[in-house]
């Protein structure tokens, strides 16, 4: 089972377990974005608050497994601090990686890197992309923007 | 009944190491129901009902034999069978013709929490368009619907009740017969969602008195892309078309149309008669071996794995006292979409999810759930490599610290 070991790494554990950043927050200057997988159930929410090009927050709220929540927490820890247009190109790298495509490895995706293991595990791609998909969706709206998905 | 030895009429297993326990979403097919299909494709793959040919002939012939053969199989008449997609359009069929035409604002339409979103979703919307009300039995602590329950649900503004006979998540199979007999004192009529039932049981539309059944082929070692709606012959012919077209009219003028008698009325289009004909021999195949042997094969192997489960803790089961052969459970503290990973990784094909059901896993307080379903290609063996895997999965996500 080391695909397995290898799937729910420690750092995905930890962020499931304390998961960072989370909750939302009730501010206009914040973008959501809300995305809702109907087949499992997986139900995120994200929000940035990009302010003079500088990501200066990311929260997030939601329900799923170890694999959709966690991302989200490293998500966050991670773009915060990053210009919108690092965030946008990690977003991308990260999205590539996770459904096999060739990324840029030169660009350091941090704590995201432990989910490479979920490319031996199609079935859950959903699981780890949807926390980042909502995030550059966040990112391509104005402030005050909410979307229901 | 050896059912190991029937395992080898099934080609995937030729192809693949795999314990599968998702019948309640599809079965698993067997040969002879692809040389039902291939049949079709091979000898006579023409359109029914329209060439004036010999090969048009056989087809049409061939689709019509399908059609007594699940007429039979249901002890219902030829002309009381319709084919449908499946039994989601099977249901929206009743609602949308029978439902549509009959219900007045404040009419009652009876359903429960147990219902596939199949047998809910069309009642909500025939609901909105004519004014009528949906009720809900209210089930019992185990998550039964109770004829008593029924009994308090039902009023003289009922018109329809609409019920599953074996609910796909938690097994449980619906005292009907009480059920459709209070129904009819108050003069509503019953739609039965058979979907899961129809793979278990032997279903007797006359000794039942249903006003409607529906159920899918797929479910019940058929192909994709059938179903069967059943319907009572005298409510049949006083219900309108919901989709217009070829081969459902005796009669055109620019202005009008005459429209055929059932079951063709409601079958507008080339209908699938390579899974017709699939059908009827998944209808075959399973009387072969027995519906009663197969319930019976499903209900030891449920039980078998049910006492292996109730020996590991930290598993919680939401349907101990099933009489089917489905399991809903969950590892405690761990997704059912983390664990199904496990299982998968060692073969074992489980369902994670709301099983199209989220009134259910409402009333459960749950999000979702693992489900196991048995049927009759799994074994002994099957059960054990789950046992295994799920006492390794156990001790694995509480290693890993969930
Ligand atoms: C109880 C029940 N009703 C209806 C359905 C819908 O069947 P189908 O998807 O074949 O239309 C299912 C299958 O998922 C079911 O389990």
């Amino acid at each position: 089972m080391d695909t397995l070991e290898n799937l729910y790494r420690q750092i995905i554990m930890d962020h499931y377990k304390n998961p960072r950043h989370k909750g939302l927050v009730d501010d206009p200057l914040y973008v959501t974005k809300h995305i809702k997988n109907p087949s499992c159930g997986d139900d995120i929410t994200i929000q940035s608050l990009v302010r003079e090009d500088i990501v200066e927050d990311v929260r997030h709220d939601g329900r799923g497994c170890s694999i959709c929540c966690s991302s989200a927490s490293v998500l966050a820890s991670l773009m915060i601090g990053k210009t919108e247009h690092e965030a946008m190109t990690l977003t991308e790298n990260y999205l590539n990686m996770i459904t096999g495509k060739p990324f840029d490895q030169a660009r350091d995706l941090e704590d995201a890197l432990a989910y490479q293991g979920v490319t031996k595990f199609p079935a859950r791609m959903k699981c780890a992309t949807i926390a980042w998909q909502a995030f550059g969706a966040t990112l391509n709206k104005k402030a005050g923007e909410t979307d229901e998905q | 009944m050896d059912f190991t030895a029937l395992r080898k009429q099934f080609p995937v297993y030729a192809y693949e190491d795999i314990v599968y326990l998702d019948t309640a979403a599809s079965s698993l097919t067997p040969q002879a129901v692809i040389d039902g299909m291939n049949e079709y494709y091979t000898r006579f793959p023409v359109n029914v009902h329209r060439g004036v040919y010999r090969l048009s002939y056989q087809a049409t012939e061939a689709y019509t034999a399908a059609r007594e053969t699940v007429a039979k199989f249901i002890k219902a008449s030829f002309e009381e069978i319709i084919f449908t997609r499946g039994a989601s359009s099977a249901l929206n069929l009743v609602a949308f013709s029978y439902g549509l035409s009959v219900l007045k604002p404040g009419d009652e339409i009876i359903l429960s929490a147990l219902e596939h979103h199949s047998n809910l979703l069309p009642w909500q919307a025939v609901a909105k368009q004519t004014g009528a009300v949906l009720k809900f039995v209210p089930l019992d602590p185990s998550g039964r619907i109770t004829a008593e329950a029924f009994a308090s649900t039902l009023s003289k503004k009922t018109r329809i009740v609409a019920l599953t006979y074996v609910s796909n998540v938690m097994g449980y199979i619906t005292p009907l017969k009480p059920i459709i007999a209070l129904a009819h004192e108050q003069g509503a009529v019953v739609v039965v969602d058979a979907a899961q039932a129809a793979p278990h049981h032997a279903i007797n539309v006359k000794e039942l008195d249903c006003d409607f059944l529906a159920f899918s082929g797929h479910k019940m070692c058929g192909p994709t892309g059938i179903g069967v709606l059943y319907g009572k012959a005298h409510l049949l012919k006083a219900m309108p078309p919901i989709e217009y077209g070829g081969d459902m009219n005796d009669h055109v003028t620019l202005h009008d149309a005459v429209y055929k008698d059932p079951p063709y009325r409601f079958e507008t289009g080339t209908p699938p008669i390579a899974e017709a004909l699939g059908l009827a021999s998944a209808i075959r195949f399973l009387q072969d071996i027995g519906l009663d042997a197969i319930a019976e094969h499903a209900r030891h192997l449920r039980e078998k794995a049910l006492a292996g489960i109730e020996a590991i803790s930290g598993i919680t089961v939401y349907n101990p006292t099933t009489e089917t052969g489905i399991i809903t459970f969950n590892l405690d503290d761990v997704h059912p979409h983390d664990a199904v990973t496990y299982f998968d990784a060692d073969g074992i094909a489980l369902r994670a999810g709301h099983h199209c059901a989220q009134t259910v896993m409402q009333w459960l307080q749950v999000d979702a759930t693992l489900r196991a379903s048995f049927y009759l290609y799994n074994t002994d063996d099957d059960v054990k490599r789950f046992l295994d895997t799920l006492r390794r999965a156990r001790t694995f996500f509480t290693e890993a610290g969930f």
